[in-house]
């Protein structure tokens, strides 16, 4: 999954802010090392709570951090990627910021086609 | 043959029975790619934090495992299927491998055969650990007496 993330991103002019969502912290660390590699700046979290913080979007001020594109685990125990997803695209703040899914199974079943257009599957080469 | 030619021949040998013994595989020559002078230890770093990773999960099994009243599989097959993910990132290929064979043992509620499955990846994360962490001791000699590490393509 951290290897096939590097190579999502072409570098632009401004700098992305990429905002990496993994309970594994060897793998997040990886997919850190890839956006910096990519000219990204990254921020890795270890939960979709975590990352809801850091976005401003659990009951607290917006935290001001400009987030570009979200990468996140499907599987993660407490909140998968799926609901992350939902939350993000309640979130009138948030809702634009397109969400990357990362899986080594097949989710495609579980999730609701009203979000589809907004999902790029990356598969995990497991 | 010097000093460092001498440690330098060692880490070749030692990474190279590695790849050979099945345990890393070709993702791990990708992690190597990654580190550079501005992130010189990223693999040290990130193999560091697999371990914990590791050992998190190997307990959360264990837990689920002895659970007299009834066994949690959903639950040990979630840290499986986890530390399957976190293997193969990190190009653990033994460790990988055993869980492949777990996940079956899981989705069939099989405790003998889980309890079985658990103790072979304890013991492939014991093994791997041990030999990264001596070719780990290997790479700062080499470096402490002036030589740089050899690539392996």
């Amino acid at each position: 999954m951290a290897v096939a993330a590097g190579e999502v991103f072409a570098s632009g002019s401004q700098e992305l802010h990429v905002l990496a969502v993994d309970d594994s912290n060897a793998d997040g660390k990886i997919i850190e090392r890839l956006l910096k590699i990519s000219s990204c700046k990254a921020t890795a979290v270890e939960s979709g709570i975590r990352a809801l913080q850091f976005l401003g979007l659990d009951g607290e001020k917006h935290s001001g951090y400009n987030v570009n594109l979200i990468m996140t685990d499907y599987s993660m125990p407490g909140m998968t990627g799926y609901e992350l997803l939902k939350k993000i695209k309640e979130s009138s703040a948030c809702r634009q910021i397109p969400v990357v899914i990362m899986s080594s199974e097949n989710i495609l079943t579980r999730i609701d086609r009203y979000f589809f257009n907004s999902i790029i599957f990356l598969l995990h080469r497991v | 043959m010097d000093v460092v030619s001498q440690l330098q021949r060692q880490f070749v040998d030692y990474t190279t029975s590695l790849y050979r013994e099945g345990f890393v595989d070709d993702q791990y020559t990708q992690l190597q790619k990654l580190q550079d002078e501005s992130s010189p230890d990223f693999v040290v770093e990130v193999v560091t934090l697999f371990f914990e990773d590791c050992e998190k999960l190997i307990n959360n099994m264990a837990r689920a495992l002895e659970q007299q009243q009834g066994v949690d599989f959903k639950q040990v097959d979630a840290s499986v299927h986890q530390l399957k993910g976190s293997s193969s990132s990190i190009g653990a290929m033994r460790v990988k491998n055993v869980c492949v064979a777990f996940r079956p043992c899981c989705e069939a509620q099989n405790r003998e055969g889980c309890l079985r499955c658990l103790q072979q990846v304890t013991h492939e994360y014991s093994v791997l650990k041990n030999k990264l962490q001596t070719l780990f001791r290997l790479e700062q000699q080499i470096v402490a007496a002036g030589g740089s590490i050899p690539v392996i393509e």
